[in-house]
């Protein structure tokens, strides 16, 4: 319904163009990846989309409405964001960050009343992160503290969660449960996930459709089969790796090889 | 998007860390609002002379509205409690409540601990302005106010003025550059300052005292003019501390989390720099309450801004009054410049709150 739109977007730090003319759309209910090597403008998309950097060229909507005549609260209605390295302050209490949330549904002066509060409580129990609840920030380690801030992207109750690198941080125990948590929200609620990623494995297993970025501009986008091959791979990454079928699901693995680099030597 | 969460399923028996402690935080403030009034109490009778307190008492109560009392006090008693005594206390409150204030806000905008009201020019631009007030050749004054306030109050804002517009990058202000422009004109503006003070010879004593700081000869005049400023820009801001509270995050976070984050920056700078002018056009430069008073707040209450704002509003008028009350008595009849006060009892406690607690309290 509310779907994100982006017509021959570009974006640039001043003179420094990063993402040129990019143009995509999500679907109601998906998780859409988006991969490619670092400096590509993953994240700059995703400020792009914030509004926390204005746009150079073209245009971004939310289900038909230009973002740029949205409040910032509005648009934070809509647009949940969880950070790559997210900043946070070390003297609040984990519930009080992950309460933060609820600012775009509160007036001015509303204080968070127990509606907030189940929300938030509710956030933190979808991940796992309700024991932290009472303790500092400044305590946490990093991947409690991207827990967290996914709970605080939930607690905003958005149309479209975009995540930088959610998983970065995360023990693989934690990248599954974060990940599949996103999906089932997805397929579940009216919830649509962008998520850049950079482990081409996460990407093929939880996305429904993967964008891959090279040089500012779209190089492939489809299902996982046909942007994860060897030849993208090697187009963009400069990369030389080996696809196969997951032996489950049979959506497309990367397998690196050990001495298969530009100056690697044979080891095996 | 989450499932509808009903009253009914929330229990009362897994009470959520909430009210975070607001009823602790709401007792605090009727705490320091008693603690407040006896000071003033105190302050009032505990100078030189000595008033006993239940003259004190009776002369205040006579004064409010809808008393009638016959008075058994002289009028010279009354005359000093309420036109020397009053006019000297609620300023100093006043300046208190704007330093501390304002140092809270600024602390929160640059999120850095050691941000004082004085960081951005405000002090240096005011000196200046009360420097050139004192060497006027001819003497000139409005409101029954000699040239020094008027040219610091309009040298503290023309500084702050100058390090926002040279900050300021087309519509963004970021608040590194702020801070550094700020330091950098500030030093400019100090040596301009050194300079005059050098070839000012036979006022020097007037500027030098005015840089000091402190309350001698205040008259009802000040108080009327500085707290509708104080009292409308701490008010004002206040109303801010959730969005000051989101912006610890960072901003970038703050506006994905729908803060207006440019317009709140501009809003709030401009309330704590007028505050912070005022405070030093009629009390000169007193260091210390600006960084302290806020720290002691949250290392007892914590950070969540809705609080630390009254409540150092409260503190900091707490405090002022009370170091002012001893910067009068202790060598009576010398009179302590009152930032050496404010060093010598805020440091040592300051101290003490900081080993009592060794967690993150920024």
């Amino acid at each position: 319904m509310s779907s994100l739109k982006l017509q021959d977007v570009t974006l640039a730090y001043g003179k420094r163009v990063v993402l040129r003319n990019i143009s995509l759309e999500t679907r109601a209910n998906e998780v859409l990846g988006i991969v490619g090597p670092n400096g590509c403008g993953k994240s700059t998309l995703i400020k792009g989309i914030t509004r926390v950097l204005g746009l150079s060229s073209g245009c971004i909507s939310i289900g038909g409405q230009d973002i740029t005549k949205l409040s910032a609260g509005e648009l934070a209605r809509l647009i949940a964001v969880v950070p790559q390295n997210p900043v946070l302050p070390e003297a609040f209490t984990a519930f009080e960050v992950v309460l933060m949330g609820r600012t775009p549904h509160l007036g001015f002066l509303q204080y968070e009343g127990q509606r907030e509060v189940s929300i938030a409580m509710h956030s933190m129990e979808l991940t796992q992160t309700q024991y932290l609840a009472e303790r500092r920030v400044g305590e946490l380690s990093g991947g409690e503290k991207q827990r967290l801030t996914i709970a605080r992207a939930l607690t905003q109750e958005p149309r479209i969660i975009l995540l930088d690198e959610p998983t970065a941080h995360l023990d693989i125990n934690y990248q599954i449960e974060t990940l599949d948590l996103i999906a089932d929200l997805c397929a579940q609620e009216s919830l649509t996930a962008l998520a850049a990623l950079h482990d081409l494995n996460l990407a093929a297993q939880y996305c429904d459709r993967i964008i891959m970025l090279n040089n500012g501009q779209i190089q492939a986008e489809g299902s996982p089969a046909a942007v994860i091959t060897a030849q993208n791979i090697r187009d963009v990454y400069g990369a030389e790796v080996c696809i196969r079928p997951h032996p489950i699901n049979n959506l497309p693995t990367t397998l690196i090889t050990a001495g298969n680099g530009k100056n690697g030597r044979k080891r095996w | 998007m989450l499932p509808e969460i009903t009253k009914d399923s929330v229990s009362t028996e897994s009470a959520p860390p909430y009210p975070l402690q607001w009823r602790k935080r709401i007792y605090a403030m009727l705490g320091l609002v008693v603690l407040l009034i006896a000071v003033v109490i105190l302050a009032i009778s505990v100078d030189s002379p000595y008033i006993p307190f239940s003259t004190t008492f009776q002369v205040i109560f006579s004064k409010l509205p809808f008393v009638s009392t016959s008075s058994t006090w002289s009028p010279g008693v009354e005359k000093v409690i309420l036109h020397l005594r009053m006019p000297r206390i609620i300023l100093s409150g006043l300046v208190g409540a704007a330093l501390a204030v304002a140092g809270a806000t600024y602390q929160g905008l640059f999120r850095n601990p050691l941000a004082d009201p004085y960081l951005i020019g405000v002090s240096q631009g005011a000196a200046l302005g009360a420097v050139i007030g004192f060497m006027l050749p001819f003497s000139w004054g409005m409101w029954n106010l000699g040239a020094a306030p008027m040219f610091a109050f309009a040298g503290g804002l023309g500084a702050v003025s100058i390090v926002y517009s040279l900050a300021r990058v087309g519509k963004t202000l970021p608040m590194t550059t702020l801070i550094l422009a700020g330091v950098a004109l500030g030093a400019f503006l100090s040596a301009i300052t050194t300079f005059l003070m050098l070839r000012s010879g036979d006022t020097l004593h007037g500027v030098y005292s005015w840089l000091l700081g402190g309350f001698s000869c205040v008259s009802w005049t000040e108080v009327e003019i500085s707290l509708p400023f104080v009292v409308i820009g701490v008010l004002f801001i206040s109303l801010y501390g959730r969005s000051l509270n989101v912006m610890q995050l960072d901003e970038e976070q703050a506006q994905q989390l729908g803060i207006n984050v440019e317009r709140t920056k501009r809003i709030l700078l401009l309330a704590a720099t007028l505050i912070t002018a005022v405070a030093v056009s009629f009390s000169g430069i007193i260091g210390f309450v600006g960084i302290i008073i806020p720290h002691a707040v949250r290392l007892i209450w914590g950070p969540d801004y809705r609080f630390l704002l009254p409540l150092s509003t409260l503190a900091g008028s707490i405090f002022l009054i009370l170091a002012n009350l001893l910067a009068r008595t202790i060598l009576t009849p010398t009179v302590i410049p009152l930032g050496i006060i404010t060093a010598f009892l805020g440091a040592p406690f300051f101290l003490y709150l900081l080993r009592q607690r060794k967690r993150a309290i920024f």
